[in-house]
């Protein structure tokens, strides 16, 4: 398999470490070559966080060159127009929470928030496919990552990674009620 | 769910995926190692996370936190001149704390065997710069080895302790953040744990260990004889790699995670160069560096940050008159920055443009507004920041020092003007304030700092009179690596113990003017600052209030717990905007129209904020407003 490269963001505290390991494991169950890797460190107050998977042959580094992303996941719609426009190959996907956290220039009036119509304008322009996804109705912020993972796979936008790959991962990840709850989000959002 | 605890102390050989700092720890198991210690800093603390994921009982080598990274390293050193295979790891800059301890060590007949394990920051992704602690390998006479991967640090960490047994002398693992941080699978060997000899075997008759008067010089004559029986190993060791493409015109010498982007970028290239990539990056293997470049006509030296490694390969060729072309940093920017996939793309289209195609711009366009770190919702330091610009002049000066207080040199509040170290801030405050009568010298100051390097700092301020103000924000923990604890904290890494309340070191040093008070009542912090400044002796205002990001991690434990939020009263909010541009939580979230909601994802409840509302408007959590929800 020719590698593909994901690129995760968000803001410190969205979880994009669980989601960004949950697809790494469901990549090494897949039986597939992948490394990744995290920033940490002050991204964590409050700045944005990446994380980067590569799967495939023949893949070193860990870290994805830019514009080579097939893949941007965000969690936060800023960070989705900044990894669409920074990271992602023309024609890539992108796939993003609808939520908004706004930095400090929109808040401090200096900048306008990053419009749904923004990242739709960029993406038709470089024949980036892109899904959004929001849910009024989630049991924890926390839970939003699932909710994402689960349209991943519902349109299998991971090459080679199954059903049972995501659940193993998941089983490597967590326990007891934390299983529980995600498990039960993803099968839901997986059928919805 | 698996457990690292559990993983990390199986007897099997077994492969698992693992990051960088969790592959260490599974190699220091394997190697026997008894003693570890540590101080917090990007990127290393998640070793520490590894370390404990395994149960206090069951771990087969003792662990702590040390005050700071010297003092860790001392403890090392003295539990390895005892017979015990130690283990120091800290971030780039905490060598530079360590150093006056570390430099020394080299001398010494270490029987135990010693491993420093570094984590260097090239792009300064969390550090104040990227300093090449390579250079400290030489002016210490010490050898040092650099792997690129999760699995390479596993065996480089045995390789080090190897070293380090067999020649009782310190060996460094210098690590760089990513690769403390990449994550992939590791195969990793079996642990037959065999019972320690605990026995103290510290005999003075190993040493010397005094580096004083004549014995000084003859232990570097000893520590210089040793370094180059080392090189023998550098020339020999499996960990050293050479990829052959049967180039003879061209060569690439690199080591490291640079390695790995060469790798990446070469994919595809046509005539790749043949590349020998270093296990050990002091002491350089002589032999195998000159057999490369006697085979080739051209190599590049493809080398992160500093010209050490180029500059020596230089020598060599002089020396021996070899007619190789050695090509190494040309432009500035070579010595800047992280050796990332793209970088090394720019730097061999530069040297070679026929083998790879310059990439068109460094880095794209970024077409989202800029999103700098902050502090988080709730943050008794934002109080702290709010409350005091307001007590003092706009031309008074404030000192930053190192944690998440530092966070308050970016907009909105400016509080702290110039930043160096940990614990740099109370001295660079008494400097400030010399022959300076017309501003007012504020310096900030963590409390985990307060006991890793401020304290000769505020003796000095004390002891010379500097009538400066120090303003300790204490919040109960070492938040911004992770919340470690600290000798006020009431726990260490192993267990609970007594705390060294700060209001008692600083009475006990004989400072006669010290106000206490919770940030959160900002308008009396306000006032104990103002009547504090105007004091002309130094004075400390111990600004306190424990770590929200800690507290709201442990209240989400409790299954019952459910997030609270502020809320805003629009018919009473008359768009001043104190909440969203001057206290300036990132849970306020404006609109269009200029109207202020909240981001219920963010809000914590905590209700810092309510006093900030002149019209208030915003009501506390679980209160409805006049006018209803925002």
């Amino acid at each position: 398999m020719k590698a593909f490269n994901i690129h995760l963001t968000g803001v410190g505290g969205q979880g994009i470490g669980l989601i960004s390991e949950v697809i790494l494991r469901a990549a090494d169950h897949g039986g597939h070559p992948v490394k990744s890797v995290d920033t940490h460190g002050l991204a964590q107050r409050g700045g944005i966080v990446v994380s980067q998977i590569r799967i495939g042959e023949n893949v070193f580094s860990p870290l994805v060159p830019a514009g080579q992303a097939d893949l941007v996941i965000s969690l936060e719609r800023h960070e989705a127009l900044r990894a669409a426009g920074t990271v992602l190959k023309d024609k890539g996907c992108l796939i993003y929470y609808n939520t908004v956290w706004q930095p400090l220039s929109v808040r401090l009036n200096e900048t306008a928030e990053v419009a749904e119509s923004d990242v739709q304008d960029l993406c038709r322009a470089r024949g980036i496919q892109v899904i959004s996804v929001f849910h009024e109705d989630l049991p924890d912020i926390r839970m939003q990552n699932m909710a994402v993972l689960a349209e991943i796979h519902r349109h299998r936008m991971i090459p080679g990674i199954d059903l049972k790959h995501y659940q193993s991962a998941m089983a490597d990840l967590m326990s007891g009620s934390m299983l529980k709850e995600n498990r039960e989000l993803f099968d839901k959002r997986l059928t919805a | 769910m698996k457990k690292m605890g559990d993983m990390l102390l199986r007897r099997d050989a077994f492969s698992e995926i693992v990051m960088g700092n969790t592959a260490i720890v599974r190699a220091m198991v394997e190697a026997g190692t008894r003693v570890v210690s540590s101080y917090p800093g990007s990127p290393t603390p998640e070793i520490a996370l590894a370390i404990q994921s395994i149960p206090k009982n069951d771990r087969p080598f003792y662990f702590e936190f040390s005050t700071n990274e010297k003092v860790a390293t001392e403890l090392a050193y003295g539990a390895a001149v005892n017979g015990h295979l130690s283990t120091v790891f800290f971030k780039s800059v905490g060598l530079n704390v360590a150093a006056d301890t570390f430099v020394q060590l080299s001398l010494m007949n270490i029987i135990g065997g010693m491993v420093v394990v570094l984590g260097d920051d090239p792009g300064a992704n969390s550090s104040q710069n990227e300093q090449d602690n390579r250079h400290y390998a030489h002016m210490s006479y010490t050898p040092m080895l650099e792997p690129a991967d999760p699995a390479e640090v596993y065996h480089f960490y045995r390789e080090a302790a190897r070293l380090s047994q067999t020649q009782g002398m310190p060996v460094i693992l210098r690590l760089t953040t990513h690769v403390c941080h990449a994550k992939e699978r590791v195969t990793f060997g079996a642990w037959n744990p065999v019972e320690p000899d605990d026995t103290p075997q510290f005999d003075p008759s190993n040493g010397p260990y005094i580096p004083l008067t004549t014995q000084a010089i003859e232990m570097k004559r000893t520590s210089m004889a040793r370094l180059e029986q080392v090189r023998q190993r550098a020339e020999e060791t499996a960990l050293n790699r050479v990829v052959d493409n049967g180039n003879t015109a061209r060569g690439v010498i690199t080591m490291g995670l640079p390695f790995l982007s060469l790798m990446d970028e070469l994919d595809g290239a046509a005539a790749k160069p043949d590349i020998l990539k270093l296990a050990y990056v002091h002491p350089l293997p002589r032999k195998t560096i000159v057999r490369f470049l006697s085979s080739h006509r051209e190599v590049k030296v493809l080398e992160e940050l500093d010209d050490l490694v180029e500059n020596q390969i230089k020598a060599m060729a002089f020396d021996l008159q070899l007619p190789v072309k050695i090509i190494g940093k040309t432009r500035s920017e070579d010595w800047i920055g992280e050796y990332t996939p793209d970088k090394v793309r720019h730097v061999l289209s530069a040297t070679w443009p026929d083998m790879v195609q310059a990439a068109a711009t460094l880095e794209a366009e970024d077409p989202a507004p800029h999103r700098p770190p902050q502090m988080c919702p709730g943050c008794g330091h934002r109080s702290a920041f709010h409350a005091i610009k307001q007590a003092l002049a706009p031309t008074d000066i404030t000192v930053a020092d190192i944690g998440c207080h530092t966070l308050g040199f970016l907009p909105p509040y400016e509080m702290g003007q110039l930043l160096m170290c940990m614990g740099a801030s109370t001295a660079m405050a008494s400097g400030l304030r010399l022959f300076n009568t017309s501003r007012k010298v504020v310096a900030f100051m963590g409390d985990s700092t307060f006991f890793h390097a401020a304290l000769p700092g505020i003796i000095n301020a004390i002891f010379n009179r500097h009538p400066i103000t120090l303003i300790l924000m204490e919040n109960g923990t070492t938040a911004m690596t992770g919340h470690q604890d600290h000798a006020a904290s009431g726990r260490n890494f192993n267990e609970v113990t007594d705390k060294i309340p700060v209001r008692q070191v600083l009475e006990g040093l004989g400072v006669q003017h010290i106000a206490e008070v919770d940030t959160y009542q900002q308008a009396k912090l306000a006032e104990l600052l103002t009547e504090m400044i105007a004091i002309d002796e130094f004075s400390v205002v111990i600004a306190r209030h424990p770590c929200m990001l800690k507290f709201t991690r442990e209240q989400r434990k409790n299954p019952t717990y459910q997030q609270k939020h502020v809320t805003i009263d629009q018919r009473v909010c008359e768009r001043i905007h104190t909440c969203i541009e001057t206290f300036g939580c990132p849970t306020f979230t404006r609109d269009t129209e200029g109207n202020v909601t909240i981001n219920t994802d963010l809000c914590i409840g905590d209700g810092s904020c309510i006093q900030t509302c002149p019209t208030k408007a915003i009501a506390p959590a679980g209160k409805k407003g006049k006018g209803g929800d925002a």
